[in-house]
């Protein structure tokens, strides 16, 4: 009644009418049904056509409940609510869109790379075995991988964590801009030019041989960039009033900086670390050209040709038979895992170290 | 051992821009000198400039004279950090260390500067959280975070961890802004006690505060936007609020302005 009245009030030339506040709704669980709806259909299309793909069928799905939901939407709630429903569910359809791949993704690994992976996987190396039967492991790439990562990360972060603090608390004027021009360079690096650079550089000039220390060289190249950036946002994130606060107490600046400044922005530095170590972590392309590959366990990173997990990978899908294609999803599945692991600990630190309340 | 501070010609800029001018005054030692004024006349940069926190700012330098007792901050081979560790401050919004205890931020400075042992620290600690009257709220939870307190003991804290470096002047930029009507007359209460230690500087926006506290009143005021701020007067509070000698500072007062 009231709807009527507001309706029906009396319209005085300039006064647009009122709104009315209570509108025609969708059931609550309108969404959830016409997705039902939009899947049972796209599957029945899917079918009926002969489709043979399943992604085809979900498309098909996806398209039609963005269609239903609007179309619907507008019939009963008018053009506003319409808009509001084609942009959620336009963007729940790509959020699947996202996640599927992904799910998809660990789902293979896992399923595949579970076959052949137990602790002798683990603790053994290729040395010896015919690749065309099953047997061996990825010792010699785990420690690889290992050493590779871990001399890369010794060189790239206290040299982007430094340039970062260069770049937040001193830098001004040409010098600052021009390192972040090159760091901005840098970032897109594609891995195999980083690889060729150190060949040329380390190997070829330089004379040295292949090592996991000419691979780490590569990684660190690409690493650098990566954590200069993460650095520098967290050390912007840490508010200057902090900073005032120490130099008000008569603390000189470096001791700011150290005390005050770095242990506030700890734990977003140290994820941008481990973030940076899981991206290097998975580069073939410099292992390749800098530390050859190897099938046997070499320990010393300084000297002669190691493997990494990687390379392994790609090393086992390039022999192209059934036990290699067993190998490389293990070994995958391990890579995956490894940098998951990295992922986990390193959001454990940053809530560890996070400012507390 | 609270310190006289004599300024003289002093002008303060940011890059190109001249952000006060030519100013000049007395502080007394063992009082509470009040600035006031409206938005951007300079009374922060003042401030600022009277322990080199001024040229912390990208872009910010000074010229002319200040004066503690008979040393010239700005004087050649002066040291920044030393002048900062006589002349403490806090600031409009209270930012204890979010990575440090109650009992860690009121050591900060000590601690930062590596001049103090165990022993002594926990003395300090606990008499400069009593100067701040925050020692009975806090005493049974010395290690828990700082930024776990309310604002006014926030504020509070960081008192406490400015005297707690024993200064001879506290600067104080709007100290109470940020905060409610009871934490604000804590910290006014806390600056009644410490003038007797300190010399006090004080930047408010709230008059009937500068009134309450103070002993001796400064007021600011800018000619336009973009011009730089001047110190127009500075003289007793009470005469200041009873019978300013220039117009412009009455006008102020009683709200006939801006």
């Amino acid at each position: 009644m009231s709807q009527t009245a507001v309706a029906d009030a009396p319209v005085d030339g300039a006064a647009p009418p009122l709104p009315r506040l209570r509108q025609p709704r969708l059931p609550r669980w309108a969404p959830a049904g016409l997705a039902a709806l939009a899947a049972a259909l796209g599957i029945g299309i899917g079918l009926v056509a002969g489709l043979d793909s399943r992604i085809q069928w979900g498309l098909i799905a996806a398209a039609l409940y963005v269609v239903l939901t609007a179309g619907i939407a507008g019939a009963v709630e008018g053009v506003r609510q319409a808009k509001d429903r084609l942009a959620t569910s336009v963007i729940w359809v790509c959020f699947l869109l996202a996640v599927v791949p992904l799910a998809s993704l660990l789902w293979e690994t896992a399923a595949r790379g579970v076959k052949v992976l137990d602790g002798y996987f683990l603790t053994h190396s290729m040395s010896g075995v015919i690749t065309m039967e099953p047997g061996g492991g990825i010792y010699h790439a785990l420690i690889g991988t290992m050493e590779q990562v871990g001399l890369a990360t010794l060189i790239a972060a206290p040299i982007g964590l430094l340039t970062a603090i260069y770049l937040v608390e001193y830098g001004t004027g040409r010098l600052a801009k021009a390192i972040t021009f090159f760091v901005d360079v840098m970032t897109g690096i594609p891995s195999i030019v980083a690889g060729l650079f150190i060949l040329s550089f380390w190997i070829i000039i330089l004379g040295f041989g292949y090592s996991g220390f000419a691979g780490a060289l590569a990684l660190a190249i690409l690493m650098m960039p990566i954590v200069v950036r993460s650095t520098e946002e967290m050390l912007k994130l840490v508010p200057n009033e902090l900073r005032e606060a120490s130099l008000a107490l008569g603390v000189p600046k470096w001791k700011t900086i150290l005390k005050v400044v770095l242990p506030t922005a700890v734990g977003g530095i140290t994820t941008g670390i481990m973030l940076a170590v899981a991206r290097i972590a998975g580069e073939s392309a410099p292992i390749l050209l800098l530390v050859f590959g190897s099938a046997e366990i070499n320990n010393n990173p300084f000297e002669g040709a190691q493997s990494s997990l990687p390379y392994y990978i790609y090393e086992q899908w390039a022999l192209g038979n059934e036990p290699s294609y067993d190998r490389a999803w293990a070994a995958a599945l391990v890579l995956i895992a490894f940098v998951m692991i990295l992922n986990l600990v390193a959001r454990g630190i940053a809530r560890w170290k996070a400012p507390k309340h | 051992m609270a310190k006289r501070i004599d300024v003289s010609g002093l002008s303060a800029y940011y890059g190109n821009f001249r952000a006060i001018d030519d100013i000049s005054m007395t502080v007394e030692p063992r009082s509470v000198t009040a600035f006031i004024g409206p938005s951007g006349c300079g009374k922060s940069t003042f401030l600022r400039t009277l322990n080199r926190m001024h040229e912390v700012t990208t872009g910010g330098r000074v010229e002319g004279k200040v004066m503690l007792d008979d040393e010239d901050l700005y004087g050649p081979g002066v040291d920044p950090v030393s002048v900062r560790r006589t002349i403490g401050m806090v600031f409009q919004r209270p930012n204890p260390f979010p990575t440090m205890s109650i009992y860690d931020n009121v050591a900060a400075g000590l601690r930062l500067n590596g001049d103090a042992k165990k022993k002594d620290l926990d003395e300090i600690v606990e008499r400069s959280l009593k100067g701040a009257n925050l020692w009975n709220e806090v005493k049974d939870r010395l290690n828990r975070p700082g930024s776990g307190l309310s604002g006014g003991q926030q504020q509070r804290l960081c008192i406490a961890r400015a005297i707690a470096v024993e200064p001879q002047v506290l600067l104080m930029d709007e100290p109470c802004s940020a905060l409610d009507p009871i934490s604000t007359l804590a910290i006014e209460d806390l600056i009644g006690e410490l003038k007797s230690r300190f010399t006090i500087v004080i930047v408010t926006h709230n008059m009937q505060q500068a009134a309450r506290v103070s002993d001796r009143t400064a007021f600011f005021n800018l000619a336009e936007v973009g011009a730089p701020g001047k110190l127009i007067e500075i003289d007793d509070t009470e005469r200041i609020f009873s019978n300013p000698s220039v117009q412009a500072t009455e006008d102020y007062i009683s709200g006939r302005f801006g």
